[in-house]
């Protein structure tokens, strides 16, 4: 399989579902990004490595429009997206996570899901309240389902735990028809039977979404991923198989050397 | 909808009868302003009665979007001026300057549709900002509107307004006899009031409340947020603009003095001291700001009145900041008390308690 999407890549077949090229982002003097440029097949499945501050939340953040990139462009299937609002881009099925959950406290956990099962399709300005047989609603019940979630449905997700809370960001990555996710460090911060948890979620997801991982822990991310990127001070340095990229000897300089992270 | 709950995020789908669907408490409520006139002079059926039911309605369209949407504003007033002027303008006055003398039926409609247009517009503005910069934005708004009125002869007839204005009549009544105008306010006020209990729980009332939690989520799937903050200003427009006709049907005349910086506070007291949580509460607010400018001018004088307002908008804040409903949640039975304020108490408290049993 990853040498299939390695060979692919080569070739480049296919649309992509990321094109990111010479992407930079300054913040006053500080390069937070430079140079990215990567290419991403549909379907594939990522991981993005590197040390604190390496710049990999902010590669999240220009590429869904929480900021724009200061240089380059981004294209999302075949779409020049660099400038696109972000709600735009999140409705041409771009979908992602926060390394720190970013939830809506005071509404249930099928609330919120249901919300952003409708903010990707039509009557979000419905003045009438959802019917359980409305298709967001039901959508939102199945990825709460999917996600572990079912005794918490209507629960206020301030109330949920670290764990549950980071459940749900996954299902509001979920709802909709996502094309690509980015998780950022979903499994930051969970136990090792939420990360099991968490890693059968991320393999049981349709073949077709292709999403890019954040993971300090190599063990989770080499279970979740096809292809690694490395970056290291805003740079990416070093693509390959988990293979590859465990016996490069840069890479263990670099980022095993130091004793990897756990959380 | 079991009694006057004031957790509004906790209701699902559940097949209830109707008199468990509206509440106890509602329906005593209910049964109390219908027979009020019955039981109150004609005096405390409109100055006290009416103008509360009017001023609640105005501070509810600012509940809209504080409470749910996270916007505080101080232009609430100026939107339910604008359907004032309107109703000068296209209706009848005695200042005679304009004064088409159109019927209510056109006049009317046309000012909430130009109040929530202007609201919108108000909003559209207001939306770039955030907290404390969203008062100060819409306080300037309404400063700029007060001054542009007084100052403009052509349309707003300047320092005096307009006076002289009519409530209609129809059905063979007068509707600002202080029954039919009792009752007038009170159907404005319940279909206002219910739009928005019924409201914050439908697919747009989550929205908001969403928005109010986290913008930046909300961005992230696939809400286009300005837009949304916008459309809950117009609909608070709706709501402020039906009370700025009645308010000047109550008043029989608009001046600048209406949309002044004055009464733009007294509508932020009124929905706080009220409180933000629960519709109910602007309608709290204004009862105790009506009666405490009614009967405490008698008291302490018209000059230390503010200084009393004051310092009861202080009491009532310190010891509550969710105003009234926030002291009723407190010494109220248990069960209600996980709301979206106090949740985290609460979920605290039955932690505490499991570890100690
Ligand atoms: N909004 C911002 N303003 C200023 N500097 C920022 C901002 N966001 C990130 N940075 C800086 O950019 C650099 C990269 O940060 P980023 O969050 O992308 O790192 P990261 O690889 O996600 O690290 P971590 O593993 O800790 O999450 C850091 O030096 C950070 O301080
Ligand atoms: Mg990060």
């Amino acid at each position: 399989m990853a040498t299939n999407v390695a060979a692919s890549r080569l070739q480049g077949t296919g649309t992509n579902a990321l094109e990111l090229d010479g992407v930079g982002r300054q913040f006053g003097a500080l390069a937070a990004l430079s140079g990215i440029s990567m290419r991403i097949a549909a379907g594939e499945r990522r991981a993005v490595l590197g040390s604190n501050g390496a710049g990999k939340t902010t590669l999240f953040n220009t590429i869904t429009g929480d900021f724009n990139p200061t240089s380059g462009t981004i294209r999302f299937f075949g779409e020049d997206i660099t400038t696109l609002a972000a709600h735009e881009r999140i409705r041409r099925g771009l979908r992602r996570t926060y390394q720190i959950s970013q939830l809506f406290t005071n509404l249930t956990v099928l609330e919120s899901v249901y919300l952003a099962c409708r903010g990707v399709s039509r009557r979000r300005y419905s003045l009438l309240r959802p019917r359980a047989s409305d298709g967001a609603m039901a959508q939102a019940e199945s990825i709460v389902h999917a996600v572990h979630l079912d005794g918490e449905k209507d629960a206020m997700v301030g109330t949920l735990s670290h764990g549950q809370q980071r459940q749900l960001e996954i299902a509001l990555a979920l709802a909709g028809a996502p094309r690509f996710i980015l998780f950022d460090e979903p499994a930051a911060g969970l136990s090792p039977t939420e990360r099991r948890d968490l890693i059968d979620i991320l393999n049981a997801l349709p073949k077709h979404i292709g999403y890019i991982i954040i993971e300090h822990d190599l063990d989770v991310a080499l279970r979740v991923s096809e292809y690694v990127s490395m970056m290291h001070n805003g740079r990416l340095f070093k693509e390959g198989t988990p293979e590859e990229i465990e016996n490069d000897p840069t890479v263990q300089e670099i980022y095993l050397g130091g004793g990897h992270r756990h959380g | 909808m079991t009694d006057l709950t004031l957790n509004p995020t906790r209701n699902r789908l559940q097949s209830q009868n109707w008199i468990e669907k509206a509440g106890i408490g509602h329906i005593l409520l209910a049964l109390f302003l219908l027979i009020y006139p019955a039981m109150a002079s004609d005096f405390f059926l409109t100055q006290i009665g009416g103008y509360s039911l009017v001023l609640g309605m105005i501070a509810l369209s600012l509940m809209l979007l504080a409470g749910y949407g996270g916007m505080v504003s101080l232009a609430q007033i100026t939107v339910a001026g604008a359907a004032g002027y309107v109703v000068a303008i296209f209706g009848e006055n005695n200042s005679g300057v304009y004064g088409f003398g159109w019927p209510w039926w056109i006049y009317g409609p046309l000012a909430i549709m130009i109040a929530s247009m202007m609201s919108a517009l108000i909003g559209w503005i207001a939306v770039r900002t955030e907290g404390i910069y969203t008062i100060m934005i819409t306080l300037a708004v309404a400063t700029a509107c007060f001054y542009f009125a007084q100052q403009n002869y052509a349309l707003f007839n300047g320092f005096p307004g307009y006076n002289g204005l009519r409530a209609p009549e129809f059905f063979g009544v007068y509707w600002r006899d202080p029954v039919p105008f009792y009752y007038l306010c009170l159907a404005n006020a319940v279909v206002a009031y219910v739009a928005v209990l019924y409201g914050a729980r439908s697919t747009f009332g989550l929205t908001l409340q969403a928005i109010r939690d986290n913008q930046r989520r909300m961005r992230a799937i696939g809400f286009n947020v300005t837009a949304h903050k916008v459309f809950a200003w117009w609909l608070a427009g709706l709501i402020a603009g039906a009370a700025g006709i009645l308010l000047v049907w109550f008043n029989g005349r608009i001046s600048p003095g209406t949309i002044a910086v004055g009464p733009s506070i007294n509508i932020l007291v009124i929905a706080i001291i009220g409180g933000l949580r629960h519709p109910i509460g602007p309608f709290l607010g204004a009862v105790i700001v009506v009666l405490m400018q009614t009967f405490a001018i008698d008291l302490v004088g018209a000059e230390r009145f503010n200084t009393l307002i004051g310092l009861v908008f202080l009491v009532i804040v310190f010891i509550s900041p969710d105003g009234i409903l926030g002291l009723w949640e407190r010494f109220k039975p248990q069960e209600g008390r996980d709301n979206w304020r106090s949740f985290k108490k609460a979920a605290n408290k039955s932690e505490n308690q499991g570890r100690n049993a």
